[in-house]
């Protein structure tokens, strides 16, 4: 029996579909959901969400938020959630170096430091999934 | 009677305007479509959110989150969202009126804070406190856009500044039809846990307080961008209208400077055949 996954960020319903099972980002660590878990509420952590549908595994970089598990469905309401195959590298890695420097730059304070953490944990997290994407790729084609 | 010359320059100048609101009427037209494309894909996270805030609560009916607290002190917070451009018909104003009832109908100290410089612009005339001013929303608000607004407000209920803090925005009813409305913020209000699976029955990790913590001020930041967007799609719609009948007026107008045009030109011929035929006469 598969389980109806929705991706939801405030700003779109970035994925809806029957999947086999689903491994998230908990706040508490990894957690792995199939079918027929218990009923749970729980917040999420940044990383990394792998889903595997038929044989496929397809995987979303995620940013906080909250997640509900009901025994035939699972609700993620992430901040920010890439697909890994839309994460564009080098914007990624752009992102990282230019909160990087204004990090470093020392002069940054309050909200705007808390900003500027949160863009660097975001871009690292983003370049991670989508490294990690490549590096598959390459091995299934060799 | 005006000369042929300066009713054919009146005609010129309306066909000029025509253009122009035709052009920004369409434009309009198209935004308006993203933005209610928009509106609609916001809803699900929304809804959920509720959903996930009603389970918690319901666990948690015991204990109290400050951001659930109903106070008796502190001044009430009007948030009031407007646009910064106008060119929209009655929609700013109908929004300034209804937030002027609104004050009008408080007891007691109020505050506000403006998103859209029309909005700030009427509360400086009527020498009411702003606490804050945030441009306008952008075409197509994104989330991180109100997450300043949303802090500033939260932080201020937290700290008791504010003991009530409510939105005024346009709601977007139909393309014909927005209507200013007001919504509780602060305190949240659960709703009715009654969707799914009642809340006492979910496993909370890692415990509900931690859950609602990070709930509530997202909750809020939740509202506020629905607001956003409601208010975007209620601009566009209310400027497209705006614009189509200003486009119609120009049409009008250029009908009837037309017929004006023709019975001076008309008239202008009468009298110098006239006075040919007179001068033939003469000689």
């Amino acid at each position: 029996m598969p389980i109806q996954l929705d991706i939801v960020t405030p700003e779109k319903l970035a994925y809806s579909d029957e999947v086999d099972a689903v491994v998230l980002p908990g706040s508490e660590g990894e957690l792995g959901v199939l079918p027929h878990h218990a009923p749970l509420i729980s917040t999420l952590g940044a990383g990394e969400l792998r889903l595997r549908k038929g044989g496929q595994e397809e995987s979303f970089a995620i940013i906080g938020g909250f997640l509900q598990v009901l025994p035939d469905r699972v609700v993620v309401m992430a901040e920010n959630a890439d697909m890994a195959s839309d994460i564009d590298l080098e914007k990624a890695q752009e992102a990282r170096r230019q909160a990087e420097q204004a990090l470093e730059g020392g002069f940054v304070e309050g909200a705007d430091l808390a900003a500027a953490r949160a863009a660097l944990q975001a871009s690292l997290i983003r370049i991670r999934v989508a490294e990690r994407r490549q590096h598959e790729g390459r091995r299934r084609h060799v | 009677m005006a000369s042929q010359r300066d009713i054919r320059r009146r005609i010129q100048s309306s066909r000029n305007i025509k253009q122009i609101t035709r052009a920004m009427q369409f434009v309009a037209a198209s935004k308006l479509k993203r933005a209610q494309e928009a509106t609609l894909a916001a809803r699900p996270y929304a809804e959920k959110l509720d959903e996930v805030l009603a389970d918690a609560a319901i666990v948690l009916s015991g204990e109290d989150h400050p951001l659930l607290v109903r106070r008796e002190t502190g001044k009430r917070l009007l948030v009031l969202v407007t646009t910064d451009r106008g060119l929209a018909g009655a929609l700013n104003t109908n929004t300034i009126r209804f937030a002027a009832q609104q004050i009008a109908e408080t007891t007691g100290e109020t505050t506000t804070v403006t998103v859209g410089r029309k909005g700030r612009d009427a509360m400086r005339r009527s020498r009411m406190p702003i606490e804050a001013h945030f441009d306008g929303f952008r075409e197509r608000p994104t989330f991180a856009d109100v997450l300043p607004l949303a802090r500033l407000i939260t932080d201020g209920y937290l700290d008791e500044t504010f003991g009530r803090v409510d939105i005024i925005y346009s709601h977007f009813v139909s393309t014909l039809v927005q209507r200013p409305t007001i919504d509780e913020l602060l305190p949240i209000v659960p709703r009715e846990d009654t969707a799914g699976i009642p809340g006492n029955q979910f496993i909370f990790e890692p415990n509900p307080g931690a859950v609602l913590e990070q709930l509530l001020p997202r909750y809020v930041a939740t509202r506020l961008f629905q607001a956003a967007l409601e208010t975007t799609a209620s601009f566009f719609s209310s400027q497209m209208v705006a614009m189509k009948n200003a486009t119609e007026n120009a049409e009008e107008l250029i009908e009837d400077l037309t017929l004006e045009y023709n019975k001076v030109r008309q008239s202008n011929i009468t009298r110098e055949m006239i006075e040919i035929a007179s001068g033939a006469q003469a000689g």
